[in-house]
């Protein structure tokens, strides 16, 4: 038995300006899944290269979810995106040559070549870097939303996690907790139907992963994450829920992750029907469709917008690979943050 | 200047760290109408509301990882779990997430977790652990161990102050049993600055929390057979004092080390390495460690008592380390 509200896709342009967003709005989110997914197609070529060390990890299919929920975000909100979320990354505004710089774990990337993939993360932009504990992040996302609430400020936090994670007890407790104190956050679960080899009937044995909402007192709700108009709408109306004080709210966006686990994984146990289903409804090309025919987005004024994330990225590889490895000679700095300011009145 | 026990330096600390910073907030398990499982926060959800003095749920996951994101967002939460035994459950968002935030990230996490910890009062092996050398083993966190309630008010303030995740232990079999003189006004103790509970010459004492007491009762006897010891109280293990402790050594030559945390990997195991290290040819006599067995700490009193180092036990290692 489902619980949790489906949602139905978008049709019309009609709908996306009431949801706020214009013909200039709606281009930018394309050209963010773009750049996204051709950041990813690039760590590809890389990590074929031998230029990225250890593993690597893409998003491809979660395009929609990343960009669509990191779209109806305000700056001030904070979150902790996961290793299928890059584009909340690209849409908050990291400059893609630092993500590759990152991959590459050159000095240039936001963990300066100290963690690696999209183990990564820009406080100036209130987002947190993930560790591989995935579900380990979200209780640190419930309290971001806690110190939103003790200072009583209008901003969201959300927490990103996926199909696997949700099996873990951190995501009990960190769902708990905030549903007990209504706190400003919104959980957006990826499920993309595969934790590692494991699909959903081996994961959880509810309908959706939305309908543990009920139980936690906060509504729930199932979205296409493919649909990236259907994911900014039910993200948007819930940080703007949660901003009013109306707590929490868990947004399950499904998709199919299109790739392994990580490049080294063929991802032999997904069915080849599955994946061919799915790669009719992909993000990307499904946008594109929506835009040539509800905003007269013309052919050439798209290819257009795809030369130009093609020349930037070929620029920020140039770039990335320029960026310094990091000096061995500093690795022992910044195990520990330096107090602000000296202790007074310090009494031995 | 006032006493108080070492549970109301801690109170009255904390208090006025709440006074004093806005951003400074309680969160844990029972710490709101209750005042605490210890009565540690009696008085603070009166005084500062409750998005100031948080009632958790039976969470250690969401408490210590909804601490380490309102510290990121810029608050000074002091979380309290209820034992520190339940520290076992909060693991991976200590050493995980908390602690290799600012190595990975440059992100400082600016956290007290307070810990009540140690044996004495037949708690069992779930509620008498010391588990603080373990954490002296991740980069990233600080451990601070107070005996005094000088200490235990002074550190907390600086512990506070600190843009790390801190690891307050905080031992119960002190909280009502040991008093002593705390200022009103607010004073910082600096983490990794020993204290010298007694001054002596022929043998090196270095100890921590409640095992200073012990220490002082067995050197207390050795004094009337003649036997002078110094006792180093090292207030935090991370970091420690070492140089304090090489100081003394080059003075008495000869080393004991007590904790009541078990022996093998306990961080008397640090101690004695580094000591060994930077000052062998100062050593007169092998240096010796006084610990827990290797074994849980058990229930009945008479097996707690074998567990925990006793004076005698101490004593008799210092008239050994006397006579070599």
């Amino acid at each position: 038995m489902a619980i949790a509200r489906d949602t139905e896709s978008l049709s019309s342009s009609l709908d996306a300006e009431q949801l706020g967003l214009d013909r200039a709005g709606l281009l930018g989110m394309y050209r963010d899944m773009l750049v996204t997914r051709g950041i990813e197609e690039r760590g590809h070529i890389l990590y074929k290269q031998g230029k990225i060390p250890g593993s690597f990890y893409t998003g491809r299919g979660n395009e929609a979810g990343a960009v669509g929920v990191a779209s109806a975000m305000q700056p001030e909100d904070a979150g902790t995106p996961l290793h299928r979320d890059m584009g909340v990354h690209v849409t908050r505004g990291v400059e893609p040559w630092r993500i590759l710089a990152q991959y590459m774990g050159r000095e240039d990337g936001p963990a300066r070549g100290r963690d690696g993939n999209v183990h990564m993360a820009l406080i100036e932009q209130n987002l947190v870097a993930m560790v591989s504990h995935l579900p380990a992040m979200m209780p640190v996302a419930v309290g971001l939303a806690l110190a939103f609430r003790i200072r009583n400020e209008r901003r969201v936090s959300v927490c990103w996690y996926g199909d696997g994670a949700a099996a873990r007890g951190d995501a009990h407790e960190a769902m708990n907790f905030a549903g007990v104190r209504r706190l400003p956050v919104v959980f957006v679960c990826d499920n993309n139907q595969y934790a590692y080899s494991t699909p959903p009937q081996l994961e959880y044995a509810c309908a959706n992963l939305a309908d543990r909402a009920a139980a936690y007192g906060f509504d729930g709700v199932v979205v296409d994450g493919t649909d990236i108009l259907a994911v900014y709408s039910e993200a948007k109306r819930a940080i703007e829920k949660a901003r009013q004080g109306g707590g929490p709210t868990l947004v399950e966006c499904v998709t199919l992750r299109m790739e392994g686990h990580a490049v080294h994984d063929n991802a032999f146990y997904v069915p080849r029907e599955l994946l061919d289903e799915w790669a009719k409804r992909d993000p990307i090309a499904r946008f594109r469709l929506w835009l040539s025919e509800h905003v007269q987005a013309s052919e050439a004024e798209l290819s257009e917008l795809e030369e130009q994330v093609k020349a930037l990225l070929a620029e920020a590889q140039k770039r990335a690979e320029s960026s310094p490895a990091p000096d061995p000679s500093e690795l022992e700095q910044g195990v520990y943050a330096e107090p602000e300011q000296p202790q007074e009145n310090a009494d031995a | 200047m006032p006493e108080k026990t070492y549970l109301q330096a801690i109170s009255d600390g904390l208090r006025q760290e709440m006074r004093r910073d806005e951003r400074v907030f309680v969160l844990g398990e029972d710490v709101g109408v209750y005042g605490g499982a210890f009565k540690v926060t009696v008085g603070l959800l009166e005084e500062f509301g409750p998005w100031r003095v948080i009632d958790a749920p039976l969470s250690e996951i969401a408490i210590v990882g909804g601490a380490t994101g309102s510290a990121l967002m810029g608050l000074r939460p002091v979380a309290e779990l209820q034992f520190s035994d339940f520290v076992s459950c909060a693991w991976d968002q200590l050493v995980t997430v908390a602690a290799k935030q600012h190595f990975r990230a440059g992100t400082p996490v600016p956290m007290v977790l307070r810990l009540p910890s140690g044996g004495g009062f037949s708690g069992g092996p779930f509620h008498s652990q010391s588990p603080e050398s373990a954490f002296t083993h991740v980069p990233g966190l600080k451990v601070v161990c107070p005996a005094t309630p000088h200490d235990a008010k002074g550190l907390l303030a600086t512990a506070v102050d600190d843009p790390n995740p801190v690891l307050y232990f905080e031992h119960k079999h002190l909280y009502r049993r040991i008093k002593g003189e705390v200022p009103d006004e607010r004073y910082t103790i600096p983490f990794g600055k020993a204290r010298i509970e007694r001054a002596g010459d022929d043998i090196t004492l270095v100890t921590w929390g409640a095992m200073v007491y012990t220490a002082a009762g067995a050197a207390a006897e050795l004094q009337s057979e003649d036997v002078s010891v110094e006792i180093i109280d090292l207030r935090t293990l991370q970091p420690w004092d070492k140089e304090a402790v090489l100081e003394s050594v080059a003075k008495t030559s000869k080393l004991l080390i007590l904790h009541e945390d078990t022996r093998t990997s306990g961080f008397g195991a640090e101690i004695a390495a580094q000591v060994v290290e930077e000052a062998f040819e100062q050593l007169d006599a092998p240096i010796r460690r006084i610990a827990a067995p290797d074994t849980p700490i058990p229930f009945s009193p008479q097996l707690e008592n074998a567990y925990i180092p006793q004076v005698e036990d101490v004593a008799s290692a210092l008239r050994e380390l006397a006579a070599y």
